[in-house]
């Protein structure tokens, strides 16, 4: 089954279009990664897909259900996970209490120790010190212990190794890993991401421009860098 | 659906307490801005206590006010500063759930904080409940309520605004001028007595404000959220 299936997607914000004639499909446990310069529509894409943000032409289809200018998209967002640039948590709270907070809204079990599970497998020991605190590594794992919580069919993550060191983007590329559900990743650590995935998708200005295996994907990042200087 | 939305209000609600209830220093700041606001209007009329005791009711609704200001703003924030709102919308929480959580949060902070600035005003004033305190605690939780709603609804259309500061109190404070107005001569009557059992009618529009306004923030709050 398509998890994502989108069909001509294009995003305008006032006479800027943000991107433009998106034909884009994954499958089930596939995992995509989303490159291009700044400013080439790649996180407005990811919250197009998240259906917080609704396309300007277009259709998108989310697990088979066609998703129509944010109608009805409540069933589809149960199943999405996103990981961007905040923590997604609140600052002052601790990492269980935050997850006992999500787990009530998710519909999940608020049980301690099945919250401390979720803790324990990103790398924290749930210490009662709210996130505001925590270092940059720290909060990017409990971003993760909030997805793992979720434990959504698709997740989108944008620049998750954003302010990491090598040794946190190693730890987070792991635990990315071990997630099971299709991914999009949107990423400027472009040989790092790659890893991590299938497929890749190059943007720029908005448009499609290369569409290979992530192998290439350094290859297809530096020949558009070349290109554009 | 309704069921649902209930209970992911109440969860909103529980969540906004719990958090203002482990940020002390936050929660004292607001409640010492209020007191302050107070003494400040105190200070401005000087040592007149007929004037003092006239004003009363005005004093204690606008030191309200401009705290509520803040207390708006800080709400609002506690879902944007980490990005939280997003994992709720992606939760889904129900807009309308989001909103009444929210604004019965901040309806509840507010009877606070007029609680605790009651002791201050009786002594500055002089100033006591001659129709009842029965009345004044209604008078209190319908004006709270009154404040709430659009305060959360104008907090929630400002919060990615780099001059929310500033537009919160632009776009709220004349939106809530009968509201005010309301709570003001209500509580003035309560302090002074009422005769003419005018008390009534101001709390009848009061409440007919508050209606209004939980109804219709509730429903266009999730167009705001959204956008």
């Amino acid at each position: 089954m398509s998890v994502v299936n989108a069909s001509n997607l294009s995003r305008r914000f006032g006479r800027r279009w943000a991107y433009a004639r998106v034909d884009m499909r994954l499958e089930t446990g596939e995992k995509v990664l989303l490159i291009g310069a700044n400013g080439s529509g790649k996180t407005t894409l990811l919250r197009t897909f998240s259906t917080l943000l609704s396309p300007t032409l277009g259709s998108l289809e989310l697990f088979g259900e066609p998703v129509e200018a944010g109608q009805n998209v409540d069933s589809v967002r149960r199943r999405i996970g996103m990981l961007s640039h905040h923590t997604g948590l609140y600052e002052d709270l601790s990492i269980v209490d935050n997850l006992r907070i999500f787990a009530k809204l998710f519909g999940k079990s608020r049980d301690v120790d099945s919250l401390m599970l979720h803790v324990q497998a990103v790398g924290l020991d749930g210490r009662n010190e709210p996130i505001r605190t925590y270092s940059a590594g720290m909060r990017k794992r409990a971003s993760v212990a909030l997805l793992r919580l979720k434990d959504p069919e698709l997740i989108l993550l944008d620049e998750p190794f954003s302010a990491l060191d090598p040794s946190g983007i190693d730890e987070i590329s792991s635990l990315l890993r071990q997630l099971p559900a299709t991914q999009i990743l949107v990423s400027h650590q472009v040989e790092r991401a790659a890893q991590l995935c299938d497929r890749c998708i190059l943007l720029e200005s908005g448009l499609i421009r290369w569409e290979g295996p992530a192998t290439k994907a350094w290859d297809a990042w530096r020949k558009s860098q070349q290109d554009a200087s | 659906m309704i069921a649902v939305g209930f209970r992911q209000a109440l969860a909103i609600l529980g969540k906004d307490l719990w958090i203002e209830g482990t940020s002390w220093v936050r929660w004292m700041g607001l409640v010492a801005f209020a007191i302050l606001v107070l003494l400040l209007f105190s200070f401005a009329v000087g040592p007149n206590s007929v004037m003092l005791q006239k004003h009363a009711a005005g004093y204690l609704w606008l030191a309200t006010l401009f705290a509520s200001a803040n207390l708006f703003t800080q709400s609002f924030l506690l879902e944007t500063e980490g990005g939280a709102i997003e994992q709720l919308q992606l939760a889904p929480v129900f807009p309308a759930a989001l909103f009444y959580g929210k604004a019965l949060a901040n309806t509840v902070q507010l009877l606070l904080v007029m609680m605790v600035m009651l002791p201050p005003l009786i002594a500055l004033c002089d100033v006591w409940f001659v129709e009842g305190f029965g009345l004044f605690v209604i008078t209190m939780v319908l004006g709270a309520f009154g404040l709430s709603a659009p305060g959360a609804m104008y907090a929630a259309m400002t919060a990615r605004l780099s001059n929310q500061q500033l537009l919160l109190p632009l776009l709220l404070f004349p939106l809530i001028v009968p509201a005010l107005l309301s709570a003001v001569k209500a509580t003035s009557l309560i302090f002074f007595g009422d005769p003419m059992g005018q008390i009534g009618s101001w709390l009848t529009l009061l409440g007919a404000f508050d209606i209004i306004y939980w109804i219709l923030c509730g429903i266009v709050f999730g167009r705001i959220v959204e956008s």
